[in-house]
């Protein structure tokens, strides 16, 4: 695996920082015109997403993460593993809860998502920026209601809970967006 | 690309040269290529392959400047293009203008006022007058730790209380260093000047030393607008054992990848006169000046598209 001085911490490069698998997030080199230059960062852990502020001394290097983005299909769950498929080599690969968090309320099977793999194994799985779901329960709709901006909470074919506008009724189709769970617009049938 | 940029940095250089040309201080040209490096461990230079051996770019004029002030050229100052390796970001280009001078007979407060005239002629913008505050005072207000007596483990616990996330063995100086920019500077007014001087005697460089409060100090300033450094200015050092001592130790810390400048050391040994000299970066200057964040804003074509 490569390795990247400090230098080369630009936004996007990968490293492993106390065992974990680290994202550049920002960087800027800072220097005293005479003294020791620094690397000055916010890296994310991809494990966590937690992003933290870390300095690096100038002459310090960082042993490369080997994590890469695969765009892999959802296939179907077990309970315990999700199974996902690339759809070039039809290689399957089964990403647990941990790596699902989140993502699994988004998904009924089908769906293109991005598996970032660390040393092979599925470390985090992004669902598509926008998911059509089914509304199976909510309370009645209120009829005429679109001014006022009311919303109520409505449970999806996929568990997921997310507001929705008061006239939406069971059996409608909406569109989400994924990474603020928030409705964007309801979809004709 | 800007060329608003392009405007500002024309009229910049023009008026450089008349605050210069006011004073009878006289421009002068050194070589860019030398045979001898710079030998500061923390600079480095790109060295460059000709048919009479390895040449270094030069990172600043100063060697060859003081070969001038010992010929006997007296007041002189320099506008040209410099190179650092490895240094890059939003107030770094590894190749850069230098604006450097020496004044014979000043001492190095008076060149902080001279670089004061010219800061406030070129950013008319700064409304107050400077301010000036010693090394050690900074370091007492702002983090409550004298850098001159304090420890390595006390810098580091220090840095470490303010949030600052760093693995790994550093000398006392490099943490000192690391909370000058990450914990001191941030704090430096954008509406005005500030001179930060009397630096630890280990980070004289070429300038004197003193002794101020039992400590010594290097008569060493460096001048900044908010946090972003635009010069360094010294007394300078006109012992050429002294400089000398320096030079070899520098070379020493670095693995002796650079060849020291016996031309420079040998014109030291026929006497430097007394002098107070400065190098400030033009292209920050002509981000104060126009008022942006980023170096890229001020080159025609930064590094990675030149």
């Amino acid at each position: 695996m490569a390795t990247y001085g400090s230098n080369d911490l630009r936004v996007g490069v990968k490293i492993i920082l106390n065992g974990d698998p680290y994202t550049v997030v920002e960087s800027d080199f800072v220097k005293p015109g005479k003294g020791q230059a620094f690397t000055r960062a916010r890296v994310r852990n991809l494990k966590t997403g937690r992003t933290i502020e870390q300095t690096f001394k100038s002459t310090e290097t960082h042993e490369g993460a080997d994590v890469e983005d695969r765009d892999m299909e959802y296939l179907y769950t077990d309970g315990e593993n999700w199974t996902f498929m690339d759809s070039a080599t039809f290689e399957q690969l089964e990403a647990g809860a941990t790596a699902m968090a989140d993502t699994v309320k988004w998904l009924k099977g089908n769906e293109k998502c991005i598996v970032t793999l660390w040393n092979g194994v599925p470390l985090q799985v992004t669902a598509p920026n926008f998911a059509e779901l089914k509304i199976t329960q909510t309370d009645p709709g209120v009829r005429g209601d679109t001014a006022t901006g009311g919303t109520k909470p409505a449970t999806l074919e996929t568990g997921a809970v997310v507001k929705v506008p008061l006239y939406m009724e069971e059996g409608e189709i909406l569109k989400i967006d994924t990474r603020t769970g928030e409705y964007v617009s309801r979809v004709k049938a | 690309m800007n060329l608003t940029a392009l405007h500002e940095r024309a009229s910049l250089n023009h008026q450089v040269r008349v605050f210069f040309a006011e004073r009878d201080v006289l421009e002068v040209e050194t070589p860019a290529l030398s045979q001898a490096g710079n030998t500061d461990p923390f600079i480095d230079s790109f060295s460059v392959n000709t048919p009479h051996g390895l040449r270094y770019l030069h990172t600043s004029p100063e060697y060859p400047m003081k070969r001038l002030l010992v010929a006997g050229a007296g007041d002189i100052y320099q506008l040209c293009k410099v190179w650092r390796r490895d240094e890059s970001g939003t107030r770094h280009n590894p190749e850069f203008s230098l604006l450097e001078w020496y004044r014979l007979g000043f001492s190095w407060q008076q060149l902080m006022q001279e670089v004061a005239e010219l800061l406030h002629t070129l950013i008319p913008h700064l409304a107050k007058p400077p301010r000036f505050c010693s090394y050690r005072e900074l370091f007492l207000e702002t983090l409550r730790l004298d850098p001159h007596l304090a420890t390595e483990a006390e810098l580091s616990a220090c840095a470490r209380a303010h949030g600052i996330n760093l693995s790994g063995v550093m000398p006392a100086q490099s943490w000192r260093d690391l909370l000058l920019t990450h914990c001191i500077e941030p704090h430096f007014p954008t509406d005005q000047l500030t001179f930060v001087y009397h630096y630890p005697a280990s980070q004289s460089a070429l300038a004197k030393v003193t002794n101020v409060d039992g400590q010594t100090a290097a008569e060493r300033f460096e001048v900044y607008l908010g946090a972003l450094e635009l010069g360094n200015g010294y007394q300078e050092q006109t012992d050429s054992a002294q400089n000398r001592l320096i030079l070899v130790q520098d070379a020493q810390t670095r693995g002796d990848d650079i060849p020291v400048d016996e031309r420079f050391l040998a014109a030291l040994e026929q006497g430097l006169p007394e002098c107070a000299g400065v190098a400030l970066g033009v292209d920050r200057i002509l981000m104060c000046r126009m008022q942006v964040n980023d170096l890229k804003q001020v080159i025609a074509f930064p590094w990675e598209v030149a």
